[in-house]
């Protein structure tokens, strides 16, 4: 069974992001970027199921600037087979993003579609989703187990009361939560290998795909800044201050 | 314009979420609205008809939307909501499940987790872990939203008299079912509903220490949360999660225990209006956004808190 795997590339998620001066969007220059940690998740996902023999070969596609290879070779220094990149400068949105997906669905066949459930920069969590959508397959989101028996897939999402379980007939779509698994390191001579493997540079037009944007970003500010506080020397001061300052308790 | 709302219930009780999405309806102004989609909902449907501000009830009673999958309810969204002008859902994880599918079907974006309008087609969303705000104005022609319950308040669950209107399933294409579920079992609030919460993190080094905050907990009335260091480590599952990726909570008293305060936690609980952090190491950066932190060891200082109350 062949798997397909977006990847995104972003901000490092350990780099602090700054608004700019002039609030037209955060500033990204010179900034760490990285996997999104989600993409990360469904990366290795993809290779237990490869290692478990479930899964035969790993796809991976990233949507974005020529050095989003970068975040392709990583993936493939992990375990995955071969890479696509849908090359473009234009920053797109959700549903762009799942049109050219849907085109690389139709042209490799996946029966399993694994992305994370949201980037760390926009945190839309659509993509997946929208996907499943437009190509009228099923959805397990937020998973945090996945479990292949035939051609069915059951995932356990979480969700806000609790996990629940939803069983999909494949071909299917996860979208990763952070507990699925813990993302391996590369090891090196695996990253030497990565750079032989198979990496194919396309654009939106040649998938047939056109582009639109319906979105503004008018502006970018930074949140209300929380200034710290006191600190109190005892419980019986925490106590009177929540009490008679804040009048919480 | 018209606005239709997607309630988020369980068939006999609305979910308190769907309250503040009516609100930030009304702030779009225009007509509203309700979608009840369940299994014999007509419980949820009636509360429904009394919520403040609703035109119209739309009740889907079928068996497909039994679980609320995202599967049958994107095409019954994406069906019913062609003649609005916005779709508004909670951002819970079932909003988030259905929303962006009845999107990509109407051939719209979606705007997701708005904090606030700013106009009919002009909202407000945290981008990069709530260290940013971001305004985004959208040209589609159906707006489609999830809204984040800590932007807005409440209406009131009771004073309205919508009309009530039955509408046809959509097909279902049966590629997915409702296998099972874990649900957390507690008498105290939800997390998102509570007035004070108290949550522990990796400090509390294990699961059966939650045991005191619990205590505080029921003595406040409060509910208990938790950073993902603790739940990632199996002290407790995975719904009482706070942060960035986890529930998001707005009360009016937040108390941090033995939580450091990585910025995926603070992007889920920083718009309390009282913060409170205990933690032995004063370095921890939760202190940088409590109003009153307590440097202390949290095994001493939580059962002396409890004994005072």
């Amino acid at each position: 069974m062949k798997v397909l795997v977006a990847v995104k590339r972003v901000i490092d998620y350990n780099v602090k992001v700054r608004v700019k001066a002039d609030n037209s969007d955060v500033d990204l220059a010179n900034v760490k970027m990285a996997m999104n940690p989600f993409c990360e998740i469904a990366v290795e996902e993809a290779v237990r199921l490869k290692e478990k023999g479930v899964a035969t070969e790993i796809v991976v596609v990233s949507i974005g600037p020529k050095v989003a290879q970068e975040q392709i070779r990583t993936s493939l220094a992990l375990g995955a087979d071969r890479g696509i990149l849908v090359e473009t400068e234009e920053k797109l949105e959700s549903l762009s993003v799942a049109k050219i997906l849907k085109a690389i669905v139709d042209k490799e066949q996946p029966q399993l579609v694994i992305l994370g459930k949201q980037s760390i920069d926009n945190d839309n969590n659509q993509t997946g989703q929208m996907l499943g959508a437009l190509t009228g397959l099923p959805q397990g989101t937020f998973a945090s187990e996945v479990t292949v028996e035939g051609d069915k897939v059951n995932v356990t999402r979480e969700i806000d009361s609790g996990l629940r379980t939803v069983g999909l007939t494949m071909p299917a779509i996860v979208t990763s939560d952070l507990r699925l698994n813990e993302p391996r390191y590369a090891s090196l001579p695996n990253i030497m290998k990565a750079k032989r493997k198979p990496l194919e540079v396309v654009a939106p037009a040649d998938l047939g795909v056109e582009v639109k944007s319906t979105q503004t970003l008018v502006k970018v500010t930074p949140p209300a800044e929380r200034s710290a506080g006191i600190k109190v020397a005892s419980v019986d001061e925490l106590v009177d201050k929540l009490k008679n300052e804040a009048k919480v308790l | 314009m018209s606005i239709l709302v997607i309630a988020e219930h369980d068939n006999s009780a609305i979910n308190g979420a769907t309250l503040n999405t009516i609100s930030a309806a009304k702030a779009i102004g225009g007509d509203i609205d309700l979608l009840v989609a369940g299994e014999s909902c007509g419980a949820a449907a009636e509360a429904a008809a009394k919520i403040e501000g609703v035109a119209k009830v739309l009740v889907a009673d079928d068996a497909t939307y039994k679980y609320q999958l995202a599967e049958p309810m994107g095409d019954l969204v994406a069906e019913l909501g062609k003649g609005y002008t916005h779709i508004l859902a909670p951002a819970t994880t079932t909003g988030k499940d259905f929303l962006p599918r009845a999107a990509a079907l109407l051939d719209v974006n979606m705007v997701s987790e708005i904090i606030k309008v700013e106009s009919a087609d002009t909202f407000l969303r945290p981008i990069y872990a709530g260290n940013a705000i971001a305004t985004v104005q959208s040209s589609d022609a159906i707006k489609v939203i999830t809204v984040r319950a800590t932007g807005f308040d409440a209406v009131a669950s009771e004073g309205g008299s919508a009309s009530v209107e039955s509408v046809a399933a959509v097909a279902d294409k049966g590629v997915s079912a409702f296998v099972g579920e874990e649900l957390a079992k507690s008498d105290r609030p939800e997390l998102t509903a509570a007035s004070i919460v108290i949550s522990g993190g990796r400090g509390m080094q294990n699961g059966d220490n939650f045991e005191m905050l619990y205590k505080v907990a029921d003595k406040l009335g409060a509910a208990v949360g938790a950073s993902r260091a603790a739940v990632d480590a199996g002290f407790v599952p995975n719904d009482m999660q706070v942060g960035q990726t986890g529930k998001i909570v707005a009360p009016d008293l937040y108390v941090a225990v033995g939580i450091s305060g990585a910025i995926q936690h603070l992007a889920g609980m920083k718009d309390s209006k009282v913060i409170v952090a205990i933690n032995k190491d004063e370095e921890a950066p939760i202190f940088q956004v409590a109003d009153y932190g307590l440097v202390a060891d949290l095994f001493e200082a939580i059962p002396e808190l409890e004994s005072k109350l």
